[in-house]
């Protein structure tokens, strides 16, 4: 799939606000005052920022209020509600701790739920997607939340939580790249049954239906190297995981550490959704001979 | 309404014979040249006359080559439109309610003003059925012709999509595939006409139906070109005795 | 749950206009929806004849040419050196009178310094008849690089090739044989045709070194190596004849196998010229034509002594020989000998075991009346795969004689012929080309040669023709040969030429072979600067190539734009049931806004010849008879009652004969474009003999009186000129040709290596029609170039491998005649010894209105740059032109190449420099509807 920074960007900053947005539900830290309003200001820019770099990939974002319509099906749909419930929440919640140095944990914590149940829904949009088999298993959802909350706790310096929330998320997404590894084959879509003439012999891509671009090419036949996929996954572990792990090691529960590894979990995190993307291979690729084996 | 419907009153679909398809392309450019003047805005091309050309097209035509066990290699023409799933997850993906499932003939149409253009229907398709337009931004897909098929003012006889009735070697049918005793289910239940990626669980109701066996190797010892003569005067020999005979 | 409101019956479109397609040759009736009185869509139209409502890709992307950014705008003048590209706008009556004043003098002083030559023109008997009133014998269409190997072939054989010429019976046939082709100007019907022959589970075999498109559907495929099919042929005709497989009646009957060869070898005639035959019932010596004759396939006869035997003799003699066995040709063809076998006996197994008889009764030409039509539902279509070789001909004619050695032709099931045909070389005027000053020739300047005495040569022997057509070195070129005309007058060979006035043909591009060369040719000067030749005219509608090689365009129209006419008196548009004829009409207006406009060619032809004051165009008190193309179409008379169109003439009623109805045009309107009259019941088969079929065609003005013929298994026209490369007769042959023509002009078929032998060129490189493009002129387009934007060089499994190529590798590929750097990709489906690429997808940077970096002018590539016109010297001292020896045929796929991978280039190469537009370049969005 075509890593678009917009997605990339969208995923990531969203999730990072929502998760950081969850731990100061649950009062994880206290914050009041100016603290409070810059953390939950932080855990909102983030999440609101990442809601609205998504609606740049957008055709129509002027639409984009149409996408509310459709929570009976539509995961995206549950995304913008649980996303518009969970701002409300953390917003009406963070009027206490801001303005009134007052804590409605109930509140804090309903919002918290929803800012995970944010995340999963956001997660839930690729989840769902069979046709992606690399994201279709039930680590994707799992992994969004775990690097949610990781990331959360890391902004919200909870040291110890984050440095488990990072074991579990760095194992996660081991798993995710286990699984990942053979999910297309295991789906059983081969150009065979892409084309129906699997049980007639040996299937090839003879000429595509255009020598010109399109869409489907662009946007879901994208194809990284081997090689290449390989070192962003060295290099997204170890800032995502490693790095953000040992400064925390380092600073002892210090707020720096935290944040410094917060930024490496940054960096980890976008390197790593930009492999999220481009090392899903669609099976719209088979039909145009795109299919790395 | 992106919530599928139950069950619809017809099956409107295409049947795309795999055995007679020439690879053509007429269909693309007659479906192209129908709903870029129809249904919805038209479609579009980015830099139509250079580099990287990048056009919306609802049907394209794939060409594959089979390598059989024994035997030579075989080229087929496949054309590839969108298969109005039943199960279709380029509706039900779609945060809008743009994208929807027709009750009454199971058309799966986008409905452009309200189409956020988020791209994540034509993910969810297996099929790359769905292009999203260049210029308008929204999503385009195959309409089956819904405005051509029941219009009232084409002739009867042209109440068919444009592919369809365009396709010179008579590859593409059109009809209920929900009603058994139509031609086009009988076509599908002749020929083995099959389902493609039956395991993503869609259920598409246009059928290929698969070219018949190729290469057969003819049986060379019916006595049809048992010598009559190694020689001119032989054969003529021949040939007046059997003249004698009429 | 609720759906939206959807409008299931908007308005399609105001009105619906129709007229005849022109995105290819094919000529299918389309009915155009105009909306605001602009194009909107444009779909087949269900009443035509040819396409009966289908579209190609080509047709169906008619709006998209209709308003092409390549179009061009107004006349041109160069300004620049010729192959730049820069021209100046000029207004029609400077560009009317520039030409004038150019031919006028010619016409006076030399005739035949015009070169008329008109590419790929569907008004041949106009702008032919326009040249021969000019009185240059210059003139021809581009038939001699296309086809004519299998026009000339057919209708030297049995009156009448494939193609337009006639078709297969989709309706009855039970076995369908395709040899070489990929497209064919019968698109459509062709594609229909094999899906009606598909729907009855008829079986399709493709004889094709390439299985793409038809022969990809083809139940049965036939990996040919290329220039052998000859061979295949032949083989399968020895397998018949010794297993007497063949319909010996049929021979005896309606093809001369019963004649008796003289000992020079031609046929034996009694004093009144009648060919002879013994009849079987009383042994004695008869006319052919006698009411009641059995002719005896077996006769011999003493001529001084002499034995004469039947041309069935001398046939069965030569294919009877065991050089023809299959286990003999078997691996030269690239093919098992099982595979040559099979193939024979389904052959016979369809003709004779499937063999049916449609009822009614008919009379022939002797007088004998016959029950019933025997079907032999055989039937067969070739096109250029066996036709654009140096073999072509005799390959052609080899064809033929299978299909009448089993009885196939013009039988149910088998291969019929469409109106005007069947028409043998007898019955086709021979050519002319003795001209005059300042006056017109006696008779149109292409023809059916059947002797030496036919040739247009001087008593010298030199070509009188710039082409060198119907020369000894190509005595049949019944198309001429356009491919000659460019490097014949760059060498003043056999002389000097003025001003060369070419239409529809990218001869600075893909319709010439060396390329390079080509434009070379178009520009070489003299010692004193000047052109070689010294003036160049051309009439194109888009910006082409061959532009930018000009020194004045008269811009045409599109084909929407304009009138045309699709006429029996030319290459019409007949079914095998039915004539028909058609035309084009002005269904949009021109409109080129802010230029001079553009006229329709043909149009701009008949204004020419007013001002020129050209016999035929001007009555003798000055005034003009036609006042553009239209006025002629309805006027003009060929011979008293016949016209260009045959449809509503005298009082509207008449089909054929009949006075000029003014009203005629507006009629054909309103019919739909075309026009169709049946063919009776008890004429529709065996037409060549068939009473009432003659009797049919003598009505509608076909011809002046019933012509019956024989098939021509042993041909007489070749015979005559052997005879004389022999020795014999007044006209003898230069002797570098003698040899040559002795093999080549053999009257029964043979077959021979094309190519030169491998040496180190161990490939054959083919090029293939896409079903999606037409040659040059669908890279304007902008839905068609997304299809075919590029075009790799396919390789076959063996040499991919062996050259270590892998997915977007990059490979010189060398000929004896150039090199050429290109993109290659694997395919399996291939003979082993064959690369190819699509036809004609490289494009010029600058020309065709495409923007910098456009795909077709830096990863498309010509093959073209490879094929020499002449081949390089051989063991006699002698380049040999790389064309049939007898028709002249370009031999475009005799080409041998051999392969090297290397790195990738930044484009393909050779590269020429951008041209310069003189239409600018196409915008950079696109987003078509028209109307609200
Ligand atoms: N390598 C290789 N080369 C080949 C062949 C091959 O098989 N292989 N095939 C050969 C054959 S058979 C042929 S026929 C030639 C074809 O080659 P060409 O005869 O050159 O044919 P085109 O490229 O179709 O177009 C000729 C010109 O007609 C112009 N044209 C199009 N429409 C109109 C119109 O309405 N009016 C006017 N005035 N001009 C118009 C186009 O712009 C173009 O410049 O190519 C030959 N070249
Ligand atoms: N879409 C489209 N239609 C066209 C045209 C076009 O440009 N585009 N051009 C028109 C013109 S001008 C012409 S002349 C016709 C030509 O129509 P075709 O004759 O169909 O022309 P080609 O594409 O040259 O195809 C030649 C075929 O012969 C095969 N071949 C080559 N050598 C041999 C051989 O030795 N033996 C056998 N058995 N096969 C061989 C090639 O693989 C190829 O399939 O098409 C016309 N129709
Ligand atoms: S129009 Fe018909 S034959 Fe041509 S590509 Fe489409 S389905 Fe195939
Ligand atoms: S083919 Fe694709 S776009 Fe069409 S209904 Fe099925 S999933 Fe949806
Ligand atoms: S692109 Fe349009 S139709 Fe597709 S899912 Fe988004 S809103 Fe729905
Ligand atoms: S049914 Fe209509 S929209 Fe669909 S592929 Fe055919 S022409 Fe295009
Ligand atoms: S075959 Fe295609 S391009 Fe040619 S005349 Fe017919 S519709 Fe037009
Ligand atoms: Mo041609």
């Amino acid at each position: 799939m075509h890593p678009a920074p917009s997605v990339i960007l969208f995923t990531v900053l969203s999730g990072l606000g929502f998760g950081l947005l969850a731990f100061l539900g649950l009062g994880l830290p206290a914050l009041t005052g100016w603290a409070a309003f810059f953390g939950y200001g932080a855990g909102f820019a983030l999440a609101i920022g990442g809601l609205v770099s998504s609606t740049f990939h957008l055709g129509h974002p002027e639409r984009a209020l149409k996408a509310f319509t459709q929570w009976r099906s539509s995961w995206l749909s549950r995304e913008a509600w649980a996303a518009v419930a969970a701002l409300l929440a953390m917003g009406l919640h963070a009027l206490g701790p801001v303005f009134f140095a007052e804590r409605f944990q109930l509140l804090g914590t309903l919002g918290a739920a929803l800012c995970l149940l944010t995340v999963y829904a956001t997660s839930m949009i690729y989840t769902q997607i069979r046709a992606v088999p690399r994201w279709n298993q039930p680590a994707t959802p799992a992994l969004f939340l775990a690097l949610s909350l990781a990331g959360g706790a890391l902004l919200a310096g909870q040291a110890v939580a984050a440095a488990l929330l990072l074991c579990i998320a760095g194992a996660v997404q081991l798993y995710a790249w286990h699984v990942g590894a053979t999910a297309f084959t295991q789906a059983g879509t081969t150009l065979g049954t892409a084309t129906g003439l699997g049980h007639r012999g040996t299937v090839r891509s003879f000429e595509p239906p255009h020598t010109g671009e399109n869409y489907l090419l662009k946007e879901m036949a994208y194809v990284v190297g081997r090689k290449h996929a390989q070192k962003l996954r060295v290099i997204a572990l170890i800032l995502l995981v490693a790095l953000p792990l040992l400064l925390l090691l380092i600073g002892q529960g210090a707020l720096w550490a935290s944040w410094l590894a917060a930024l490496s979990h940054l960096a980890g995190a976008l390197c790593q959704r930009w492999l999220f993307f481009a090392e899903a291979e669609h099976v719209v690729g088979l039909y145009y001979g795109r299919r790395v084996a | 309404m992106t919530l599928l419907p139950t069950s619809t009153e017809r099956k409107m679909g295409l049947v795309i014979d795999l055995d007679t398809c020439v690879g053509c392309h007429a269909c693309v450019t007659s479906c192209k040249g129908w709903n870029t003047e129809n249904y919805g805005v038209p479609l579009a091309d980015e830099n139509p006359y250079g580099a990287e050309t990048s056009g919306a097209f609802l049907n394209r035509v794939h060409s594959y080559e089979v390598t059989p066990e024994t035997g030579p290699a075989q080229l087929v023409h496949f054309p590839k439109s969108c298969l109005h799933c039943e199960d279709a997850p380029c509706v039900t993906v779609c945060p809008t309610g743009a994208s929807y499932k027709r009750t009454e003939d199971g058309i799966v149409l986008v409905n452009e003003s309200d189409c956020i253009g988020c791209g994540l229907c034509a993910w969810a398709c297996p099929y790359g059925a769905r292009e999203m337009d260049p210029a308008a931004g929204v999503m385009k897909k195959c309409t089956l012709c819904v405005d051509r098929i029941y219009n009232e003012n084409l002739p009867e006889e042209d109440r068919v999509p444009a592919c369809v009735r365009t396709c010179p070697a008579g590859a593409r049918h059109f009809g209920d595939l929900g009603d058994p005793d139509s031609d086009v289910s009988r076509l599908v239940a002749e020929r083995g006409g099959m389902d493609l990626m039956p395991e993503q669980g869609t259920k598409p109701v246009n059928k290929y139906l698969p070219p018949r066996p190729k290469d057969a190797p003819i049986d060379l010892l019916g006595p049809l070109l048992e010598p009559v003569a190694e020689t001119p005067t032989g054969l003529l020999g021949w040939l007046d005795t059997q003249l004698s005979k009429l | 749950m609720s759906q939206p409101a959807l409008d299931t019956s908007p308005p399609v479109s105001d009105e619906i206009r129709k007229t005849t397609c022109y995105m290819c040759a094919c000529r299918c009736g389309i009915n155009v929806h105009m909306k605001d009185g602009k194009v909107a869509y444009i779909e087949g139209n269900r009443d035509h004849p040819v396409n009966r409502g289908v579209l190609c890709a080509k047709g169906a992307a008619g709006i998209m040419q209709v308003n092409s950014p390549a179009r061009l705008r107004a006349p041109l003048k160069r300004v620049g050196p010729r192959g730049s590209g820069e021209f100046e706008e000029i207004t029609w009556d400077e560009a009317l009178e520039l030409a004038v004043s150019w031919l006028a003098p010619l016409r006076d002083a030399s005739p035949e310094k015009l070169a008329f030559f008109t590419g790929r023109d569907q008004s041949q008997s106009f702008t032919g008849f326009w040249a021969q009133m000019f009185g240059t014998p210059n003139y021809a269409a581009h038939g001699g690089f296309c086809s004519v190997n299998m026009a000339t072939a057919g209708i030297y054989t049995m009156g009448g090739a494939f193609w337009e010429f006639g078709q297969p019976d989709w309706e009855r046939a039970e076995l369908f044989l395709l040899f070489g082709v990929a497209e064919d100007h019968d698109s459509n019907p062709i594609k229909m045709g094999i899906g009606r022959l598909k729907a009855r589970g008829a079986k399709v075999i493709g004889v094709n070194p390439i299985r793409t498109g038809y022969n990809a559907v083809a139940d049965e495929w036939v990996g040919i190596t290329p220039g052998t099919d000859g061979l295949l042929i032949l083989s399968l005709i020895h397998l018949l004849l010794k297993s007497a497989k063949i319909d010996a009646t049929y021979l005896a009957r309606w093809t001369n196998a019963p004649c008796l060869v003289g000992p020079d070898g031609l046929l034996l005639r009694n004093e009144a010229g009648a060919l002879l035959v013994r009849d079987r019932r009383d042994g004695a010596l008869k006319a052919l034509d006698t009411q009641g004759v059995e002719p005896d396939l077996g006769a011999t006869h003493e001529v001084d002594g002499k034995t004469c035997h039947t041309v069935f003799h001398a046939l069965a003699t030569r294919y009877l020989d065991p050089a023809y066995a299959p286990e003999a040709v078997a691996e030269r063809c690239g093919l098992t000998p099982a595979q040559i076998h099979g193939l024979a006996t389904q052959i016979a197994d369809a003709a004779f075991n499937k063999s049916f008889n449609v009822p009614g009764t008919w009379t022939d030409f002797r007088g004998d009346t016959h029950q019933g039509f025997t079907g032999r539902p055989v039937a067969m279509h070739a096109m250029r795969g066996i036709s654009a070789h140096a073999n072509g001909f005799q390959t052609c004619r080899a064809l033929h004689l299978l299909q009448i050695l089993i009885g196939s032709v013009e039988v149910p099931g088998g291969f019929r012929f469409k109106p005007p045909y069947p028409k043998p070389a007898t019955a086709h005027p021979r050519p002319n080309a003795e001209y005059a000053c300042g006056a017109p020739l006696a008779g149109p300047h292409l023809g059916f040669p059947l002797g030496p005495e036919h040739l247009a040569i001087d008593e010298n022997g030199t070509p009188k023709r710039i082409d060198k057509a119907f020369s000894w070195e190509h005595p049949l070129s019944a198309h001429g040969l356009m491919h000659m005309v460019i490097s014949n007058a760059a060498a003043g060979d056999p002389y000097q030429i003025d001003t060369l006035f070419l239409y529809m043909a990218n001869m600075a591009w893909n319709s010439s072979m060396n390329t390079s060369g080509t434009m070379d040719q178009l520009t070489a000067t003299n010692p004193d600067g000047s052109y070689k030749i010294p003036r160049i005219i051309y009439a194109d509608a888009y910006s082409s190539e061959m532009v930018a090689y000009a020194d004045l365009i008269l811009p045409d129209t599109t084909y929407l734009e304009r009138h045309d006419c699709i006429s029996l008196l030319d290459r019409p548009i007949c079914e095998a049931d039915a004539a028909a004829d058609a035309i084009r009409w002005p269904v949009i207006e021109p409109d080129r806004p802010g230029h001079a406009g553009v006229r329709g060619f043909q149009s701009v032809l008949v204004d020419l010849a007013n001002r020129l004051k050209l016999p035929g165009f001007i009555a003798d008190d000055g005034t003009a008879f036609y006042a553009d193309y239209a006025d002629y179409m309805v006027n003009h008379q060929r011979k008293p009652g016949i016209g260009p169109l045959m449809g509503f003439r005298g009082n509207g009623a008449e089909t054929g004969r009949g006075a000029p109805n003014p009203e005629q045009i507006q009629r054909y309107i309103e019919a739909g474009g075309f026009q169709v009259t049946h063919i009776p019941d008890d004429a529709q088969y065996m037409k060549p003999w068939n009473a009432a079929y003659q009797n049919w065609a003598v009505a509608l003005g076909l011809y002046d009186a019933p012509q019956p013929y024989l098939f021509e298994l042993w041909s007489e026209p070749l015979r005559r000129f052997q005879h004389a490369a022999e020795g014999h007769g007044e006209r003898q042959p230069p002797e570098h040709l003698r040899d040559r023509l002795k093999r080549a002009m053999d009257p029964l078929p043979y077959w021979e290596e094309t190519a030169i032998a491998d040496n180190g060129y161990p490939l054959h490189a083919l090029t293939q029609r896409p079903m999606a493009m037409y040659h040059s002129w669908g890279s304007q387009n902008a839905w068609l170039r997304q299809i075919h934007g590029q075009n790799p060089l396919f390789v076959p499994t063996a040499v991919w491998e062996a050259n270590g190529f892998a997915e977007g590798d990059w490979a010189r590929l060398t000929s004896p005649h150039g090199a050429i750097t290109v993109p290659v990709a694997h395919m399996a489906a291939l003979n082993p010894h064959t690369v190819w690429t699509w036809n004609a997808i490289g494009k010029r940077k600058g020309a065709w209105a495409l923007r910098d970096g456009a795909s077709e002018t830096e990863k498309g590539f010509l093959l073209n740059h490879l094929i020499g016109e002449l081949h390089p010297e051989r063991d006699d001292g002698m380049r040999w032109s790389n064309s049939d020896p007898i028709t002249g045929q370009a031999a475009w796929f005799d080409l041998r190449v051999q392969i090297e991978k290397v790195a990738a280039p930044r484009e393909a190469q050779p590269a020429f420099p951008p041209l310069q537009s003189p239409v600018g370049q196409g915008p950079e969005h696109l987003a078509w509807k028209v109307g609200a």
